[in-house]
């Protein structure tokens, strides 16, 4: 298990797929993790792997990639599976802390829901 | 049909071609936009299809027959439906809250707190010798944004990339940070910290800044405020790296003020990086209808701003709607978990050319023609300037405008009783 802080964001997929999320492509452009190498390499990962992201505001089984991040930073594309460990408390703005979420990543054997799953879990 | 107007950014791109159901010219995310997609076919209750006179009366229904009903979205939708939703709001006694809330809205309350040193990016790219990205990266989010008017845009005075300096800001190398003349680094929620410094440095304190600050090392500082200093036009185009993290709204306060403080020797601007293609419309319209931009109550018969109260997440955490109206939006792929759980327990009308995940949740389906393709009207773009959306193609499906007045319609009948 590593420990590491979470920022979600758009990507250029999951922008090109954002107006078709019951597909399987955006499936693909929302459903995994990016991790430092560092990290990567801790949790003995390698392609398709797929781990679970535990947060004090929920859990999520995603896939694992490898990205140039620093060591501790992990990166989410914004939508439900990041949604499902953000921190849901806006200090008053309104606004959701959607970046800077602290997080424990370790590897899993458990399926990757569906966004129809996902929603049903809730 | 040339200069055709994109639909998808806050760039909103208006020099698309339009030919035989293709289009030229745009990015990948506009090509999306423009590609054929799956829709909804029909209008919804309950998974039935119906007629859009029955699914209208049933809208309205469940809108007179709430207590507080939320009307959330607004943001990839024209002017003209944003300003019927604002007096539709107004009408069932709603919450009216758009999609800046859980975006760019916390640079509306610094806004409210500083004031916004800013201009067009038509200014920027004629005139900006240095633009700093903070915590944005448009080469994924708004990609023809550079080529456009901020990185290798041919301007009057800034002729191309080389007269122009790329300072990027962020927690990630992003794609944005790998073609900048300058990548500064920081730790995940330091932005605020790396904002104070610079304003010290520039403010001729460098003894009070220490060696490190949020992860970068005060010879970069120094660097990055000698850049700013010496700018002839600059501009930090912020993200929601700054407005989704630690400091949210205070962090883009202090870059105001970094702004303000640059001011007093050269020329700098601050501008958000708006997302949806009519985002700023969202915000806009009920601040010339109402006065307040988002998180607005009229449960009590008159417009309250209060984004601790009234804005969405805040909304559905505490249960306090009985009733939703979405549209041109999906706040369940796009709210945190513990929000989109009141939604599943509300009755929920949806008004939107596509299925998402709230079409799933959703007891009234209203699909819409998609504005910018099959029906016109107005937008702004992120710096304000209104366009006008063109009509490409010829469709079934009714306007969010004409749903919109036949919902207000019916609406106002029922109240009659």
């Amino acid at each position: 298990m590593i420990e590491v802080e979470i920022v979600t964001g758009r990507t250029l997929d999951q922008g090109a797929t954002v107006e078709e999320k019951l597909t399987e492509e955006y499936f693909k452009a929302v459903s995994y993790i990016e991790l430092s190498e560092d990290d990567y390499g801790a949790l003995n990962l390698k392609d398709g792997d797929r781990v679970k992201v535990k947060t004090a505001f929920g859990e999520v089984v995603v896939f694992a990639k490898k990205a140039d991040l620093p060591k501790g930073v992990a990166f989410m594309p914004m939508g439900p599976y990041a949604n499902a460990v953000i921190d849901p408390d806006t200090d008053g703005t309104g606004m959701p802390r959607f970046k800077g979420v602290k997080a424990k990543v370790e590897k899993t054997e458990e399926k990757v829901l569906s966004v129809k799953e996902l929603l049903e879990a809730i | 049909m040339v200069n055709v107007v994109c639909t998808f950014c806050g760039s909103v791109c208006d020099d698309g071609e339009y030919e035989n159901g293709k289009i030229k010219k745009l990015c990948r995310l506009g090509s999306a936009k423009f590609a054929e997609k799956e829709r909804i076919k029909s209008p919804m209750v309950d998974g039935k299809e119906v007629s859009y006179e029955e699914a209208i009366q049933k809208a309205a229904e469940i809108l007179v027959n709430a207590k507080k009903p939320l009307l959330y979205g607004w943001a990839s939708t024209a002017n003209e439906a944003i300003r019927l939703g604002v007096i539709l709001t107004e009408k069932v006694r709603g919450i009216y809250d758009q999609c800046a809330s859980v975006c760019h809205a916390p640079g509306t309350l610094a806004v409210i707190e500083e004031g916004l040193p800013g201009g067009t990016l038509g200014s920027i790219k004629n005139r900006a010798d240095v633009v700093v990205f903070w915590g944005a990266n448009p080469m994924e989010a708004h990609p023809r944004h550079g080529i456009r008017y901020s990185i290798s845009a041919k301007g009057l005075l800034i002729k191309d990339r080389k007269n122009r300096k790329i300072v990027v800001v962020d927690v990630r190398k992003t794609r944005t940070a790998k073609n900048a003349d300058l990548f500064v680094q920081v730790k995940p929620g330091y932005d605020y910290a790396v904002i104070t410094a610079l304003r010290s440095i520039i403010n001729g304190n460098l003894d009070a800044v220490p060696e490190e600050v949020g992860g970068v090392k005060k010879e970069q500082l120094v660097q990055l405020a000698d850049i700013m200093k010496n700018a002839k036009y600059g501009a930090i185009l912020y993200g929601l790296g700054v407005t989704q993290s630690r400091g949210r709204d205070r962090t883009i306060e202090n870059a105001v003020k970094l702004v303000q403080l640059l001011n007093r020797t050269t020329r700098w601007i601050i501008w958000p990086m708006r997302g949806h293609y009519n985002v700023v419309g969202a915000g806009e319209v009920p601040a010339w209808e109402v006065g307040y931009q988002y998180a607005i109550d009229f449960s009590r018969g008159y417009p309250r701003f209060s984004p601790n109260e009234f804005a969405a997440v805040e909304v559905l955490k505490r249960k306090d709607c009985d009733a939703a109206l979405i549209i041109a939006s999906d706040p369940v792929a796009h709210f945190p978990k513990a929000a989109v759980k009141h939604l599943k327990e509300i009755p929920v009308i949806q008004i939107d050319p596509f299925p998402n995940m709230t079409t799933l949740l959703a007891k009234v389906v209203i699909p819409s023609a998609i504005y910018g393709i099959e029906a016109e009207g107005t937008a702004y773009r992120m710096d304000c300037i209104p366009l006008r959306l063109k009509k490409v193609v010829e469709t079934k499906y009714w306007s969010d405008e004409k749903i919109l007045a036949e919902i207000l319609k019916k609406v106002e009948e029922l109240k009659k009783g």
